[in-house]
């Protein structure tokens, strides 16, 4: 495979939970960059679309969160960690459909249980894992495929 | 066909974007939940959708959705505004429920788009 | 138009509700939040949504629908389809959008419903 030289690049969000007004921003951070560094629009579109996800998520059902993310000529990996209630059942939260959002996340139209099966489908690789009652860690690669 | 041309045929306002109603569009997806928008939607169709809240922004930014319709005559709050102004998002209202909104739209030509990035990656 | 011509016509896939395809569709409504459909949709609506969980079946059941069609590939969950069966509601599936089935349906009610039909 032919690889470009291309900037790398690394950086760390932090995500508040709770904080509806501003979930979402980190991944608009996140696809503006990615944009400006010249991937392509695919590459820009599944990497945003992960880390909003995940954002989502972090703003829903934990306390706090950081997302890092870093940009290799060869892949976008993307990390996100929380502290919060966990997964009990990590098989059962990948269920499409799965969902134990509140009401008011209901209204904003999030809590289909789909966030989880979209962050898989989208990334090249996926990786969760969760503790109860400590938090949970994803770990997301998108390659980058050189060329046409 | 034009924003302008969607907006009589949906008889509808607009809360954003005055000046970008020559946009041409083509193609509509049309729901409620934003993980389903983010699985399937296209860049550069319209949202038809029944929510108001500033998350309806983030989702189509992230996925470069060309306008937003914000069917019953739902007016969002002036965050939703203020960040579609900000990511230069039009958003426009309309009286009609989402099935009569997409019913006129179709009647016109607008068609759905169903095509999973998965897709779009594997033909470009 | 009863569900039996539409579902025919759109080549929908039917999950439950059998014997209840005569029903007569009066109009549609698309929508995925529960509260949305509960206070907005009417009687003789055929609801068309992404939603699988079994609580749709209830909604439609209160709001006495012409039926459910789950869009997009999507099929009810099993209690969803178990529910459906139990309350005889007809629920349908179809590989088509939102979007798509909503444009279709609208323009097949249009058609058949003479010139009188009044928009909402
Ligand atoms: N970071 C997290 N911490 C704790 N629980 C989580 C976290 N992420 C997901 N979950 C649990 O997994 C479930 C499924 O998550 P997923 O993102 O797939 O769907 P959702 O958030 O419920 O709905 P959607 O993403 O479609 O809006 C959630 O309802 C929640 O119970
Ligand atoms: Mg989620």
């Amino acid at each position: 495979m032919h690889v470009h030289e291309k900037p790398t690049f690394e950086s760390n969000y932090t995500v508040q939970g709770g904080n509806f007004d501003e979930a979402g921003k980190v991944a608009s951070q996140i696809k503006v960059i990615l944009k400006k560094l010249g991937l392509q629009t695919d590459v820009v579109r599944k990497a945003a679309l992960v880390a909003y996800e995940s954002e989502i998520n972090i703003v829903s059902y934990a306390r706090k969160g950081t997302i890092s993310i870093s940009v290799t000529p060869g892949q976008v990996k993307i990390e996100t960690t929380d502290e919060g209630q966990g997964i009990p059942d990590i098989n059962l939260a990948m269920q499409e459909g799965y969902s134990t959002a509140t009401s008011k996340i209901r209204e904003m139209g999030f809590g289909a249980g789909m966030g989880l099966c979209n962050i898989k489908k989208f990334s090249d690789y996926f990786q969760i894992t969760s503790e109860i009652g400590k938090g949970t860690h994803l770990k997301m690669i998108i390659n980058i495929e050189n060329g046409v | 066909m034009t924003l302008n041309e969607v907006i009589e045929i949906l008889d509808a306002d607009v809360l954003v974007g005055q000046d970008q109603l020559e946009m041409e569009v083509k193609t509509a997806f049309g729901a409620d939940l934003m993980s389903d928008v983010l699985a399937f939607a296209k860049s550069g169709s319209l949202l038809l959708t029944g929510l108001t809240n500033p998350q309806v922004i983030r989702t189509s930014d992230i996925l470069d959705i060309a306008a937003i319709i914000m069917v019953r005559g739902k007016k969002p709050a002036p965050e939703t505004i203020r960040l579609a102004e900000e990511l230069r998002i039009p958003v426009l209202s309309t009286k009609y429920i989402l099935f009569e909104t997409a019913g006129r739209l179709y009647e016109k030509g607008i068609k759905g788009c169903v095509e999973r990035v998965d897709n779009n990656f594997a033909r470009s | 138009m009863d569900l039996e011509t539409i579902a025919t016509c759109l080549n929908l896939k039917v999950f439950s509700g059998f014997d209840q395809l005569k029903t007569e569709v009066l109009d549609g409504y698309t929508g995925d939040l529960l509260s949305d459909v509960m206070a907005n949709s009417k009687e003789g609506d055929l609801w068309m949504t992404r939603q699988v969980h079994q609580n749709i079946i209830a909604v439609a059941s209160l709001k006495d629908h012409a039926g459910i069609i789950m869009v997009q590939g999507a099929e009810p969950a099993k209690d969803t389809l178990e529910k459906a069966l139990k309350e005889n509601i007809p629920v349908m599936g179809t590989d088509l959008s939102g979007f798509e089935i909503a444009g279709r349906i609208y323009n097949l009610l249009k058609e058949k419903q003479d010139i009188t039909r009044i928009d909402p």
